[in-house]
């Protein structure tokens, strides 16, 4: 009985919390991942039987955002799933033991749960040199090859792991990669967002423990779930859209009144999210509740889409803040000066053409001109 | 007055639904640009009212949805009609693989686009550099309605939408998807220009009534021009 693992309900009644409150989360949990009531029960069942979820959770190239992202959800039980529920045997920012006890957690997480546990990665792995990330004398890839060889499946949490993020926008001096690009055949989760939203990675969590199976994914890798709808679908200022009622300015009458911050470089209608829906927080706001466009922080490359606040984005190669549009318009002015020149070569053309042209018969002088 | 006597005979080039999809083409290609343009930078001409009272940024994205799924089925209609329409309007016509489509091509360079040479171009429909532009069009249509329909997927539950739904993670996220669309409809823009200004310049110089031919289908053709493109061999085709 010593070593029985406790279940994920034994530990949170352990630190105090009731029971009702855990029902609470658990319902809440259900209702994030869109399941039918029956699927409650489910959830509550899972978290008071099944054993932790044995995991790993690496630190690569990143900002440890979405651990902070995750500390600061204020709901208790969203919290601890992740920091302290789940077997969280080797986290670098949050472990106590460094160095050789340190490796040696990671090690026996591995021995002892080989193709039960979970890897969870924050950050991008560096290819181009992959000196650029090291721990322990191994490069990022490696530890990552090695741990992902005998793991249930990969979570990636954030854009860095999920589409490289910053490190990997333009430039990219680091040759910085996601997860699902170096690593193959095992299933990984792109948990997007910098950072991801608390609730969202929790709910992930609950839906590995409760059905022992990843959830359902769209086609770049991210939980249906959550990304499955625009942040603009869901915005609660999408009437003002609709209707045309856009802020130009920040300071403007428009942004008093809460109108649609497209013009102002919002890249909701571009971002799959539920920003507008879990919101930040504990659910008081996100971005654009607040008066800023969304920046597009849970999609591939939104650092090379910028400027954040024009709507539409520079092109690479052509200089700093070159839209479409500008460069359309070169091209236009050059078209017509094209035709202009070959207008007036037609009419040189056709002027000869009417004076060499024969005259029958009559001998009239001033040839028309057709 | 100077007088003309060329033998000329009348050719029916341009089959009616050749000349509906031609229009039809041409209406959607302009609402799309324009309402386009708007949604890609729209006015803000209303300050101070609410959004329950208002719908006329959702209205013009309608129409360009509308104009989007019109402009699709037409170009389809149009492909269809590539295979069973006149010898004008055949597929082949547009994809130079012939030798002497690549002659005429040189052939029109010289003459039609440098003015170096002065020499009669036989084709009766589109010459073949013509054609060439028109395939690099249709490939912009199709890469246009791919884009646009992959954006479009997002809001839909239509079967149609939902078969482009693949390419927004193919280009790696729906911002990559509107950039390239946006920049595609600058294509539209420029070769529209082009289009009508060498429409005029056909007329004008080849006086073979280019211009009302997409509206009765009948050009004048040379009858000698007529003759060799009767007897011309079958490896090629006649355009």
């Amino acid at each position: 009985m010593e070593n029985k693992q406790p279940s994920f309900y034994e530990e949170v009644r352990g630190d105090g919390i009731s029971r009702k409150d855990f029902l609470k989360f658990c319902a809440t949990m259900a209702a994030f991942l869109g399941l039918e009531s029956s699927g409650i029960g489910q959830i509550v069942k899972a978290l008071e039987t099944k054993p932790r979820l044995p995991v790993i959770w690496f630190h690569f190239q990143e900002c440890t955002c979405c651990s902070e992202s995750f500390i600061r959800a204020s709901h208790p039980i969203v919290a601890n799933i992740v920091l302290d529920k789940i077997s969280l045997d080797y986290q670098e920012t949050l472990m106590a033991a460094s160095g050789f006890q340190a490796e040696e957690a990671y090690k026996s997480v591995m021995a002892k749960h080989p193709g039960e546990y979970i890897v969870m990665v924050e950050g991008s792995i560096p290819i181009e040199n992959e000196a650029y990330c090291c721990i322990g004398g191994r490069s990022a890839l490696q530890i990552l090859e090695e741990a992902v060889k005998n793991a249930k499946a990969v979570v990636a949490w954030g854009n860095c792991a999920s589409a490289g993020c910053v490190q990997a926008a333009s430039p990219n001096p680091t040759g910085a990669q996601p997860v699902h690009k170096v690593i193959s055949g095992k299933p990984v989760i792109n948990v997007q967002g910098c950072p991801p939203i608390a609730d969202v990675m929790a709910g992930v969590v609950v839906h590995l423990l409760t059905f022992d199976r990843i959830p359902q994914l769209d086609e770049l890798g991210r939980p249906k779930a959550f990304y499955s709808r625009r942040v603009h679908d869901t915005c609660y200022r999408r009437a003002n859209f609709d209707a045309g009622l856009f802020v130009e300015s920040f300071d403007d009458e428009g942004a008093k009144r809460g109108y649609c911050l497209y013009k102002m470089g919002c890249k909701g209608p571009v971002t799959y999210n539920s920003c507008g829906i879990i919101k930040w927080n504990d659910g008081i706001s996100y971005p654009i509740q607040s008066g800023h466009p969304c920046i597009g922080c849970s999609e591939a490359g939104f650092w090379d889409n910028g400027p954040f606040y024009q709507h539409l984005p520079s092109i690479a190669g052509f200089g700093i803040e070159t839209t479409a549009d500008k460069i359309g318009l070169g091209l236009g002015v050059a078209t017509a000066v094209g035709i202009a020149g070959h207008a007036i070569v037609t009419n040189i053309r056709k002027h000869r053409e009417i004076t060499n042209a024969p005259e029958p018969s009559s001998e009239s002088e001033t040839p028309k001109v057709l | 007055m100077r007088i003309r006597s060329i033998p000329m005979r009348e050719v029916h080039v341009w089959e009616f639904p050749v000349r509906l999809y031609h229009w039809i083409n041409a209406l959607c290609i302009t609402t799309l640009c324009i309402t386009g343009f708007l949604i890609g930078n729209p006015l803000a001409f209303m300050k101070g009212t609410e959004a329950y009272l208002n719908y006329w940024f959702g209205t013009v994205r309608f129409i360009h949805f509308v104009s989007a799924f019109t402009f699709f089925f037409n170009f389809i209609f149009r492909i269809y009609w590539g295979f069973v329409g006149n010898e004008f309007s055949r597929w082949y016509n547009f994809i130079p693989l012939k030798r002497c489509q690549w002659k005429e091509i040189m052939d029109v360079i010289k003459v039609d686009v440098l003015q170096v040479t002065n020499k009669q171009i036989d084709s009766i429909g589109h010459n073949s550099l013509a054609s060439l532009i028109y395939f690099i069009t249709f490939l912009i249509f199709l890469l246009q309605c791919l884009t646009g329909f992959g954006m479009y997927s997002a809001m839909s539950n239509a079967f149609l939408p939902k078969l482009f739904a693949w390419i927004v993670p193919f280009l790696g996220g729906d911002m990559h998807v509107r950039q390239i669309h946006h920049i595609l409809m600058w294509g539209f823009i420029l070769f529209a220009f082009v289009h009508v200004y060498l429409v005029f310049y056909h007329d004008y110089i080849e006086r073979r009534g280019v211009t009302s031919s997409m509206i009765g289908g009948w050009k004048f053709i040379e009858e000698d021009v007529i003759e060799r493109h009767e007897n011309k061999s079958e490896d090629c085709p006649k355009t």
